[in-house]
């Protein structure tokens, strides 16, 4: 228990701060930032597993959300039938080719010595296939974007409920990270950093400019919810009596039929978007909790030490007989995978996909920055890092127009430069974010909460 | 005359932008490759670090501009290139005192000065949006064109045009100019040999007493001339963005890695080798073709090999592709 008191402390403060902005500003944005921090902390989780545990440079992690985001998309969605009579003929076939391609590829390379005519031959194959495939993919991806293109114009999913997103985003995460680990993961560290920037910076245009598979720039909306909609529990009985329940105190002051008749319904409307977030709240809650048994157990494991005596020395781990590059890979697949959730999760909440939305900045640095700030290596404090960060990105800038305000209190309203300062506040978030990380850089280098191992 | 048709089609969209992009690009890189080779690390901060020059270049630019004083046809902010840098440089050699330099006596690993590049990001981002906004923003004054496409088809008596921005001659005389100084620089004089010793191997370099600070301190400022030079070059030819600039880190890092990161003229070239492939690769030859082949095989489609949606996507599939086969770039990387 005593070795346990900062991790107790510093939650408390992290709940006790939420349920402040709960009281002060309105339970809808405290609940709405819970939420946020709870698909945080399990992406935190994801980079923590590959940075804290292998050392691993993943920057690239906004490609896995997407692809989370993509896997609600395919599941969820009902599909288009037209579409599919239209063009799915040929996009089954294409899909076919791209397996032939890779299947020959991979014969070439067991049958054939290493020589150049092996290369030339590879090459040969890869570009005609492609050549081939563009010709039978493009009329079907015509046909597919004329169908209904105000509407639909894309090839729909599955049509099945949005929480098996969740398990096929990860798979979906985990097979795009198994291909770059293959490829990338014996680069020295930086240059791993650079290339999965990129690559999930490729990730992203495949998606935004697809349209027959993500209807691309022209979003995704209305997706089905794995939670009641507002306005379905506004007219059930039993929540109006709930609601009624939870405020009679405050009904019971006002005399007036009519008038409490209006605060009762203003109170139902209220209350059904509190509790929405809180059916998500529930949810992400769960998966939270079943990641962290999983990661902490994984981390005491025998599989844990060893990764972290890779981490530590790979040399030496390679001496013992540990297979580095296989485990890497793996612990890469995991940790990707375990974005992949999170993507899934977000679209979920949010009901929508934006593929234009998707920018490293908010889905890859600020991620790192939960990790590093939050403490590397250790689960309670990746998901520390993820509520404390998300918590500032929301509130910097009510903190930031309140410090504005205080420093300009001497000058008149319409003042250049307060009018300004005003203006830029959104800004202040970043500003915050930058001198976080740095400070705990410097001054506290191994988190909020640091990796401590202890033998059970 | 078809064919010179042809040839022109190819230098209007292709050649003249390209060699400009690849200009703005190639500084970049080279700035890029210069912080890793002396500092060591991959600065994240890159694309906000031009963004924060050709800021105050365009602060400077409107200052010059209230009190009248233009350059003719020329644009205004070339005359604010230099104050722009003094400011770039200062910002260098404050954010070095008071982030970079604890690292760097600490010798921490490269990932660590990475991650703290990270947080440079952030705050030059804040900066450069408190002070500015993140608004779209010309600040291009002066004569548009060198060459318009309308008096080229009325000087040759060709069908196609060939129009030259003022901006992209800029851009590349700018970019032979600076380039060509610094690689005088690099391989002629004292500090620069100084600079590439310490490159190569940093204990040696101070046994045989190099001065580190020195060396730091000329490799900041020298980085402030790249900045923001490239930055108020793209800004000029296309338009001043905080988010664009940011975006622009990717080709950029791209082209210093496929040059081969650490050398100079490595990445120069592919600063190059980036932008003519993302332009050859998703230009629609459709015309090209028109011109060139007899009438009866005139293509149906547009003929391009890739949308060009795909523009970045081509650069770091370059860069992925490079990275697999030859990890150390295309010229041997490492050695300044």
């Amino acid at each position: 228990m005593r070795k346990n008191l900062n991790v107790i402390a510093a939650y408390s403060i992290m709940m006790g701060l939420i349920i402040l902005v709960g009281i002060f500003q309105s339970w809808n944005i405290a609940l709405s930032i819970f939420n946020l921090c709870l698909i945080s902390a399990v992406m935190t989780m994801g980079a923590n597993i590959q940075w804290g545990y292998a050392g691993l440079i993943n920057f690239g992690i906004m490609g896995f959300t997407a692809l989370g985001g993509l896997a609600a998309v395919l599941i969820s969605v009902n599909p288009v039938q037209e579409a599919w009579s239209a063009g799915g003929t040929n996009i089954l076939l294409s899909l076919f080719l791209i397996i032939g391609i890779i299947l020959a590829v991979r014969f070439v390379l067991k049958k054939y010595q290493k020589s150049k005519i092996r290369n030339y031959i590879i090459a040969a194959i890869i570009i005609s296939g492609i050549i081939i495939i563009r010709l039978v993919s493009e009329p079907g991806i015509e046909a597919i974007e004329e169908v209904n293109p105000a509407r639909t114009g894309f090839l729909g999913g599955l049509g099945l409920p949005i929480i098996f997103s969740w398990i096929v985003g990860a798979f979906f995460a985990g097979g795009l990270a198994f291909v770059i680990g293959k490829v990338a993961l014996g680069l020295r560290a930086d240059y791993l950093a650079i290339a999965t920037l990129l690559i999930s910076e490729i990730v992203i245009a495949i998606i935004k400019h697809e349209d027959w598979l993500t209807r691309g720039v022209k979003n995704v909306i209305g997706l089905k919810r794995p939670a009641p909609y507002e306005v379905n529990l506004q007219e059930t009985e039993w929540f109006i009596n709930l609601v009624e329940k939870f405020n009679s105190g405050k009904l019971a002051l006002i005399s007036d039929l009519s008038e409490r008749q209006a605060a009762l319904n203003q109170f139902v409307i209220e209350g059904s978007s509190v509790f929405v977030k809180l059916c998500y709240s529930g949810l992400f809650l769960v998966v939270v909790i079943i990641l962290l048994i999983l990661t902490q157990k994984a981390l005491y494991s025998p599989w844990g030490r060893m990764m972290r005596a890779i981490r530590d020395n790979e040399e030496a781990a390679n001496a013992m007989g540990k297979n580095v590059v296989k485990q890497h890979l793996l612990i890469f697949v995991l940790g990707s995978a375990i974005v992949g959730i999170a993507g899934a999760m977000l679209v979920t909440q949010d009901g929508l996909f934006t593929p234009g939305s998707y920018r490293p900045l908010r889905y890859t640095f600020l991620i790192w920055v939960m990790v590093i700030v939050g403490g590397s290596g250790n689960n309670f404090g990746a998901i520390l890092g993820g509520f404390v960060v998300w918590f500032l990105w929301i509130e910097a800038a009510p903190i930031g127009l309140y410090l504005v305000n205080l420093t300009t209190a001497g000058l008149e309203d319409t003042h250049f430069l307060k009018v300004h300062l005003i203006e830029s506040v959104p800004y202040f978030r970043f500003l915050m974010m930058g001198i976080g990380l740095l400070l705990i850089m410097r001054y506290r280098p191994k988190g909020i909460l640091p990796e401590k191992i202890e033998i059970k | 005359m078809d064919f010179l048709n042809a040839l022109v089609l190819l230098l209007n969209y292709i050649f003249v932008p390209a060699l400009a992009y690849g200009s703005q690009l190639a500084i970049g890189a080279i700035f890029v490759t210069l912080i890793y080779g002396i500092l060591r690390f991959a600065n994240f901060a890159t694309g906000d670090m031009m963004s924060f020059g050709t800021m105050v270049a365009i602060l400077f630019t409107w200052y010059f501009q209230s009190m009248g004083l233009t350059l003719g046809f020329l644009p205004t902010a070339l005359l604010a290139i230099p104050f722009a840098i003094l400011f770039m440089g200062l910002y260098m050699l404050i954010i070095d005192k008071f982030v970079f330099k604890y690292y760097r006596l600490n010798k921490s690993p490269p990932v660590q000065l990475a991650m703290v590049s990270i947080g440079v990001m952030f705050v030059t981002q804040a900066v450069v949006r408190i002070i500015i906004g993140p608004s779209d923003r010309r600040f291009f004054d002066g004569e548009k064109f060198l060459i318009k496409a309308n008096e080229f088809k009325e000087m040759t008596g060709l069908n196609e045009g060939l129009a030259i921005k003022s901006t992209q001659v800029i851009t590349i005389v700018v970019t032979i100019i600076l380039v060509s100084t610094l690689f005088w620089f690099l391989n002629k004089t004292k500090t620069g040999k100084s600079m590439r010793a310490y490159s190569d191997n940093e204990d040696l370099a101070l046994l045989s007493g190099i001065d580190p600070k020195k060396i730091v301190m000329i490799t900041w400022m020298i980085a402030a001339i790249l900045a923001t030079i490239g930055g108020v070059l793209y800004g000029l030819d296309k338009s001043f963005k905080p988010f664009t600039y940011f975006n622009n880190m990717l080709p950029i890092f791209a082209a210093a890695i496929v040059g081969g990161i650490g050398n100079p003229f490595g990445a120069f070239l592919g600063g190059y080798v980036i932008a003519f492939s993302e332009i050859l690769l998703t230009y629609a030859y459709k015309k090209f073709f028109m011109y060139v082949l007899p009438e009866s095989m005139e293509p149906d489609g547009l003929i391009q090999l890739l949308s060009t949606d795909y523009k970045f996507a081509v650069s770091f599939s370059i860069l992925v592709i490079v990275l697999l086969y030859r990890p150390s770039g295309i010229f041997k990387g490492k050695i300044l």
